[in-house]
């Protein structure tokens, strides 16, 4: 008991440090936890390097539409594609079942600062973004010798971090608003049109006009144009238009997610 | 340290012990309209062991999460150390053990106690909490790949990773095999016999009976009687029927005799036939054993009992 009465008062003045830890050791274990659950760590990485080699360089090796390279073109929707699956099935799928079975519950009764939680599952998604972007980039200059200067680079990497947001609060919504078994179904539902109308399988202007209309309130469009800008390959609206776009749909999504959470809690 | 070793039930220091958790007058009604607690009052007292008895639906979980500050009631006052138990400071002195459908399944049994032990300042120590829940051997072990006993053991430890003044478990034993819940239910007392505070809810009535100091027993979200295990026993046998509740006995034996017969039997209270097994309440057990012998020579597997505490259980929140 000597040592634990002695360890006290130093525990206190290091309250900042704790906090600090505690939020980086949640981070960690839930990227260990997403990379040891295969089901999701194969599939997450797997899908968009696959889909990238046949239809980016595969299909369109060498290819170019007037000055625009098809596989670095491909390379900015298949980047927002990999990063967007990341966050809903990272943070959707594991939130609905540690919802459903009781274990957020524990967590909430511990001291750990509820945030905590949020940060560590939002981190680890865009951890698992950062690599999925990583590979494709890769591939790109590897296979299709796409040139890939160090500041694109380095801003699709800032864009995922960022871009990991919008789509990590929509995963939550559904992990509130669906039952736990029927999570992935969902987000499968939700992530796949919403991948194509937003014009990452299919360059946007080659849709139809009505799907291109529709495409605005899709934050995948709107996070794939801030991409492609990296490119210059932006097709339409301004990079304003896309960040209010993106702003936009969180509050929407932090909202239905702040609703729902509490209509849970009342009748839990 | 007698207290550890010996029967604890008798010790009847809760009434100058300081008060550490109170739920006052609480009301809990859902949003669907459900009213889960009605009234609800109970005080946990410093170094106690608390069994919360009910049947299912009666309230004890929800007891458990308003105490934990996972839900707010509807009307009445919580109190955890004086202090709102959603405060910091005082999840700090918590620990809660949960009726947790599974844990991330791909974390190490190390990891997720240590995990925890990170949102404390002064944990209780590693090989320390190992051996508390009993866990040594499988530490290396995925979450997934565990028993539902070795599962509710790292719940345990998981609830103790603070070192806590004060600790509610939720079921704790349910999926344990006999060692393990004897076990679990001497780590418990160990706990108490160190100052620390004990809630604990279970479903087994020889759980209560073995370990808490006090017995609440709850039902349809009220509180139906409260005592040590051998007033709640007596308390319960006086429901049955019985005047004095010291001679009361139950027995059970294989016999022809129909209901209307053994009831005018003299001493006999109440006669269940339950397959071909009968049940007899008496409150003059010799009187009546020696009228049942001579009215039924192939009576046969007889047994005379003290009413259990379930026996108790079921008198007070049946029907």
């Amino acid at each position: 008991m000597s040592t634990a009465a002695l360890a006290v008062p130093a525990a206190r003045s290091n309250s900042f440090a704790r906090t600090l830890r505690i939020f980086l050791t949640e981070a960690r274990f839930e990227f260990v936890r997403l990379l040891r659950t295969r089901a999701f760590s194969l599939a997450v990485i797997g899908f968009p390097v696959i889909f990238y080699l046949f239809f980016g360089l595969i299909m369109n090796r060498g290819e170019h539409v007037g000055s625009v390279s098809i596989a670095k073109y491909m390379l900015g929707s298949y980047a927002v594609f990999g990063m967007v699956g990341a966050a809903l099935f990272g943070i959707g799928g594991g939130l609905a079942s540690e919802f459903s079975t009781g274990w957020l519950e524990l967590k909430r009764a511990s001291p750990m600062p509820p945030f905590a939680y949020l940060v560590a599952k939002c981190c680890s998604a865009a951890a698992f973004g950062l690599v999925i972007v990583s590979i494709l980039t890769l591939m790109a200059i590897t296979i299709a010798h796409v040139s890939i200067t160090l500041p694109e680079y380095a801003q699709m990497m800032a864009l995922t971090l960022v871009g990991t947001i919008p789509f990590a609060c929509l995963g939550m919504v559904i992990a509130l608003l669906v039952p736990s078994n029927a999570t992935p179904g969902v987000i499968n539902m939700v992530y796949l049109p919403m991948s194509f109308c937003g014009g990452l399988w299919m360059p946007i202007m080659l849709l139809p006009h009505w799907l291109q209309k529709f495409a605005l309130v899709l934050p995948t469009y709107h996070l794939s144009q801030l991409v492609l800008g990296c490119f210059g390959y932006a097709t339409a609206g301004s990079p304003l238009s896309h960040w209010l776009g993106l702003l936009g749909f969180t509050l929407v999504m932090l909202g239905v997610a702040a609703i729902a959470y509490r209509r849970l809690e009342q009748n839990s | 340290m007698s207290a550890v070793l010996g029967p604890i039930q008798s010790t009847p220091f809760t009434t100058n012990s300081p008060v550490v958790a109170s739920l006052s007058h609480i009301t809990k009604r859902y949003a669907n309209g459900v009213l889960a607690l009605d009234d609800l009052s109970l005080t946990l007292h410093r170094g106690e062991i608390v069994a919360l008895l009910g049947p299912n639906g009666a309230g004890k979980s929800t007891a458990v999460k308003l105490l934990m500050g996972l839900s707010a009631p509807t009307s009445g006052a919580v109190r955890i150390f004086d202090a709102d138990p959603r405060h910091a400071t005082t999840r700090l002195r918590t620990g809660v053990m949960l009726q947790v459908g599974k844990a991330p399944e791909m974390l190490r049994v190390r990891e997720h106690i240590n995990i925890f032990r990170g949102y404390y300042p002064d944990p209780m120590p590693y090989a320390d909490l190992v051996r508390a829940a009993g866990l040594e051997g499988i530490e290396s072990r995925m979450f997934g790949q565990l028993s539902g006993g070795q599962k509710q053991r790292v719940l345990f430890a998981l609830a103790l990773a603070g070192d806590p003044d004060l600790v509610f478990l939720d079921e704790p034993t349910v999926g344990l095999d006999i060692e393990a819940r004897r076990g679990m239910w001497a780590e418990i007392r160990s706990l108490a016999a160190r100052g620390k505070t004990v809630l604990l809810t279970t479903h087994y009535l020889e759980e209560a009976d073995a370990l808490a100091h006090r017995i609440i027993v709850i039902n349809k979200g009220r509180v139906i009687c409260e005592g040590t295990p051998a007033e709640v026993k007596s308390l319960g046998a006086a429901t049955t029927g019985a005047s004095t509740s010291r001679t009361l006995k139950i027995i059970r034996c294989v016999t022809d005799l129909s209901q209307t017969i053994l009831l005018a039997i003299p001493g006999v209270t109440a006669a269940e036939v339950s397959g071909n097994l009968t049940s007899i309440s008496s409150t003059e057990p010799e009187r009546s054993l020696r009228e049942l012998l001579a009215l039924d020579p192939n009576l046969h597997s007889l047994e005379v009992q003290s009413p259990a505490l379930e026996d108790a259980f079921l008198a007070l929140t049946g029907n």
